[in-house]
């Protein structure tokens, strides 16, 4: 039986590292679901510090990718390596350890309905085994929702949220673990423009703050623009392009020219 | 439903049942979630379970009564109405609302989790979300419907004892000891038993249609639906396997 976890400590906001080294490898992974090839031979590096988005069409398996790489989805091909540690060799416990250093933003923000804000916050804090005095996860909680903007909505349930709002608190839960990695799945889908800016500005303002690396899903050019030190084109199932926002807006190719025109 | 479809599903719930017994008692003990899953699957349905149980106590002696009386058999209400409570009646009406009531929440709760991603989110925070969410509810609705039941049963047989003085005076100490001399050990504990079992089966049923929940929105309707169904269906599966075995031992 694997040995279950002990106690750890409070977690300390990222080490700031060295610049450019590589907190995160996506090596030559495919996956299929039976006969559809979703990812082939995909490969992606993500640099300390850095925001990478993977653009792509709705269905072209950008959450597939994403999933692989937190271990919600087996993959067939191929490595993923999160912080120096091979994601499918990982057992249960190690894997939980890895995960409290890697946030996940969930498109539909995956808010508990059945508990208030600060239990939601609360929840992988104490799920993870880290030890904290009442005082330090009160204190806690206060600087997660102080880093969206949200202060004052810890006794609210979700429901009484805003989609924006709901948006921030699911970047708080993640923030609170003060993660070296976060992946964002569509941060800004289905939020309308303006809420979308204000969650664009928080994924930088996040990014300078605590120095995290961010993976980026997402189809909205406005967000892509916004966030991106480096897009990776994903098509077919594969790395069709990578480069800055500029560069590849620039390139003469009609694959890539559809998503700046 | 396919008999190939219908097979698949068996199997899958089948193997749903095994990974509760291989994964479900293994450290780490949710004792806090187990207990906050016994107050809401088995405090909470009191209401209803007690209400129900008064009316088939009433129901049942006020109907029989005229019978009984045609053969002058009256004497005989409170026996006859403890036996039929305690071995049949109260289990099996006790476990169909329950699965009604708690199957059909469970369903659609675990489904509504699943198809918004927070089973999900449990997973990357840290949790086992079979031991979280599947483990303690199954527990739970095993541990509490035969509390359940042995509640509607009291309750039954003091709605019983208001409807025989509704048209004529029975002293509680004569009613009570009608009943009992009418019963034995074999027909209450075989009737304890098998309720452990339909507990089980409702809560197994619920957490495998919900955890597996598709198709969005709809597809916690469904599971919603078919948490129900099912259930009613093994309950009385189970009830009649029930019965085979107790004559078996020589228990009818």
């Amino acid at each position: 039986m694997t040995p279950e976890p002990t106690l750890q400590p409070a977690p300390a906001p990222p080490a700031p590292g060295k610049p450019g080294e590589v907190v995160m490898t996506v090596d030559h992974v495919s996956k299929s679901f039976g006969d559809n090839h979703v990812l082939r031979d995909f490969s992606l590096t993500l640099g300390r510090g850095e925001n990478v988005v993977v653009l792509g069409k709705s269905g072209s398996g950008k959450s597939v990718l994403i999933k692989c790489i937190i271990g919600l989805l087996p993959y067939d091909e191929g490595t993923i390596t999160v912080l120096g540690q091979d994601v499918a060799s990982l057992d249960h416990v190690a894997m939980d350890q890895l995960r409290a250093r890697v946030g996940f933003l969930f498109q539909s923000n995956a808010l508990y309905d059945s508990m208030t804000v600060r239990e939601n916050l609360l929840f992988p804090l104490r799920r993870h085994w880290l030890e904290h005095s009442a005082e330090e996860e009160e204190k806690l909680v206060c600087q997660a929702l102080d880093d969206v903007g949200l202060a004052n909505t810890a006794n609210m349930m979700p429901v009484e949220l805003s989609g924006g709002m709901r948006k921030r608190i699911a970047l708080a839960r993640t923030l609170i673990l003060r993660p070296e990695i976060i992946l964002y799945d569509e941060p800004t889908t289905g939020l309308d423009p303006i809420t979308a800016r204000e969650i664009d500005q928080l994924i930088r303002e996040v990014q300078h703050k605590y120095n995290t690396s961010s993976l980026i899903i997402s189809h909205d050019m406005n967000c892509v623009r916004l966030t991106a030190d480096r897009v990776a084109l994903l098509v077919d199932g594969r790395c069709y392009a990578e480069g800055t926002y500029d560069e590849l807006e620039q390139r003469d190719d009609p694959k890539i020219h559809e998503f700046f025109a | 439903m396919s008999n190939t479809a219908l097979l698949d599903e068996t199997g899958a719930m089948t193997r749903f049942a095994g990974r509760f017994f291989s994964e479900g008692f293994r450290p780490r003990y949710e004792i806090q979630e187990l207990l906050r899953q016994c107050y809401i699957i088995g405090y909470q349905s009191l209401p209803l379970v007690g209400i129900t149980g008064f009316i088939m106590g009433m129901v049942l002696t006020l109907q029989s009564r005229p019978t009984m009386a045609q053969f002058g058999a009256e004497s005989w209400i409170p026996t006859m109405v403890g036996l039929t409570i305690i071995r049949e009646m109260g289990p099996i009406i006790t476990a169909l609302i329950f699965a009604g009531k708690i199957g059909s929440s469970i369903g659609a709760e675990l489904g509504s989790m699943r198809v918004t991603e927070q089973i999900d989110a449990m997973e990357v925070s840290g949790t086992n979300p079979f031991k979280y969410l599947v483990a303690t509810r199954v527990i739970a609705t095993t541990l509490m419907l035969p509390v359940l039941t042995v509640m509607a049963d009291a309750i039954a047989l003091f709605a019983s004892y208001l409807g025989i003085n509704l048209k004529g005076v029975t002293t509680m100490a004569l009613f009570t000891n009608n009943i009992l001399t009418g019963l034995a050990f074999g027909d209450v504990v075989p009737a304890v038993i098998k309720t452990f079992f339909f507990g089980f089966a409702i809560g197994v049923i619920g957490c495998y249609k919900g955890y597996n929940s598709e198709k969005g929105t709809e597809g916690v309707g469904q599971a919603a639906n078919s948490a129900v169904v099912v259930s009613s269906l093994v309950i009385f599966i189970l009830d009649l396997l029930a019965v085979q075995i107790t004559g078996l031992l020589g228990l009818n």
